[in-house]
């Protein structure tokens, strides 16, 4: 008998056609990254069918959960001007090192007397540090209320736009948490803002 | 072995003297694209590709006094906002009706709001006969149920409404039901 040979055929398989495909693939996905920021307050946002996708400049957010108020704008030359203000308003003199650390800082809840403390941590450290929130209360010059309206000037100075503001809450929180924050922004007249939510089926 | 082939073949010199030796020019791929598929892999897993969702909300001016309209009683609905995900709501003037106890399920705030809107659309004329809601959240009310709320009322399509705060008696009332 004689044996059927099977002819070897090579191995050899032109990769560059899938070479481009997965570099164009990478560049793609480089260019529409944006970064998963860590969220401190682990907030769950409640389900919404109406709503519209929420802007990634001009915008400033105000996180609450767990009783605490966090703040956070977009844009490193804002946070940088923001922070110059702040300083003046609190009689706070930030070296411009602490500024461009702030810079790269996407959201935090410390009062003012912590902030240079929590600035000079490194990520790790800040992660584990124990943020009290913004102080908020009922005046009209409480922290949160300074934070908001000289965002809204520097936003204005800086790039000629009405601030937008998103109230980010959590689901399981009671209605007075967010009625405060709202309280503070009715005392500057802001009336128009978005309340951050996921999108969920009819 | 995966290979990039760009050697020219055929197009030799013809009776050239000087020949000098081509090195291949085949390049082995497999690492670049095993860095490639790598970096992808990374970049899908740390990306949020859902853009963050928001729904828009207005409040009154609270600083104009003067800008508020008169509205008949009949045309407003006042829905109250419980504990444990519980409404009440009533159409017209506190303590004339009954408020009717509801719920944000299939069968719930959203179909009352609907009916109602019609109902007072077509006992009321034209062109200002459109239902106004007002929301009275009260604080054992989570901040979820005021968010299904003014959803619910989008998705009726009402075109006016209003977040107020809740007075004691209607938290009164609340209680008295058990809702609070």
């Amino acid at each position: 008998m004689a044996r059927i040979k099977v002819p070897r055929k090579s191995t050899a398989l032109d990769m560059t056609a899938m070479c481009d495909v997965a570099f164009l693939l990478l560049t793609f996905f480089i260019m529409t990254a944006k970064l998963r920021t860590d969220d401190p307050l682990h907030i769950d946002t409640p389900f919404a069918t109406q709503v519209q996708v929420v802007p990634d400049e001009n915008l400033a957010t105000i996180e609450v959960g767990k009783n605490k108020v966090f703040f956070g704008i977009e844009g490193t030359d804002v946070r940088k001007a923001l922070l110059e203000e702040m300083g003046k308003q609190y009689k706070i003199q930030f070296t411009p090192e602490e500024e461009a650390r702030f810079a790269v800082i996407p959201t935090f809840g410390v009062p003012m007397n912590q902030l240079r403390q929590y600035i000079a941590l490194n990520d790790e450290q800040r992660k584990t540090f124990n943020q009290s929130g913004i102080p908020v209360d009922t005046t009209t010059n409480n922290e949160l209320s300074t934070w908001i309206y000289q965002a809204r000037l520097v936003q204005k100075n800086l790039k000629n736009q009405e601030l937008r503001i998103a109230i980010k809450g959590d689901s399981r929180d009671m209605y007075p948490e967010y009625k405060k924050v709202v309280d503070v922004l009715q005392r500057q007249a802001v009336n128009k803002f978005v309340l951050m939510t996921q999108l969920k089926g009819k | 072995m995966a290979e990039l082939d760009t050697s020219g073949k055929g197009g030799g010199h013809k009776g050239g003297k000087i020949r000098s030796k081509k090195a291949s020019t085949r390049i082995d791929l497999t690492a670049m694209v095993d860095l490639a598929f790598l970096l992808i892999t990374f970049f899908i897993m740390t990306t949020t590709l859902s853009k963050p969702k928001a729904m828009d909300m207005f409040m009154p001016d609270k600083t104009k006094k003067d800008v508020q309209l008169p509205v008949p009683e009949t045309r407003t609905m006042t829905v109250w906002l419980g504990a444990n995900d519980k409404i009440e709501w009533f159409v017209g003037a506190p303590g004339k009706s009954q408020p009717t106890i509801s719920n944000f399920g299939k069968n719930g705030i959203r179909k009352d709001l609907v009916e109602q809107d019609k109902k007072i659309q077509a006992t009321h004329a034209g062109p200002d006969n459109y239902m106004i809601v007002l929301v009275k959240p009260s604080d054992h009310s989570t901040y979820k149920d005021f968010v299904n709320m003014i959803d619910e009322i989008n998705i009726a399509g009402i075109k006016s409404y209003g977040v107020v705060d809740i007075t004691p008696a209607e938290v009164a009332q609340l209680k008295k039901d058990g809702n609070y």
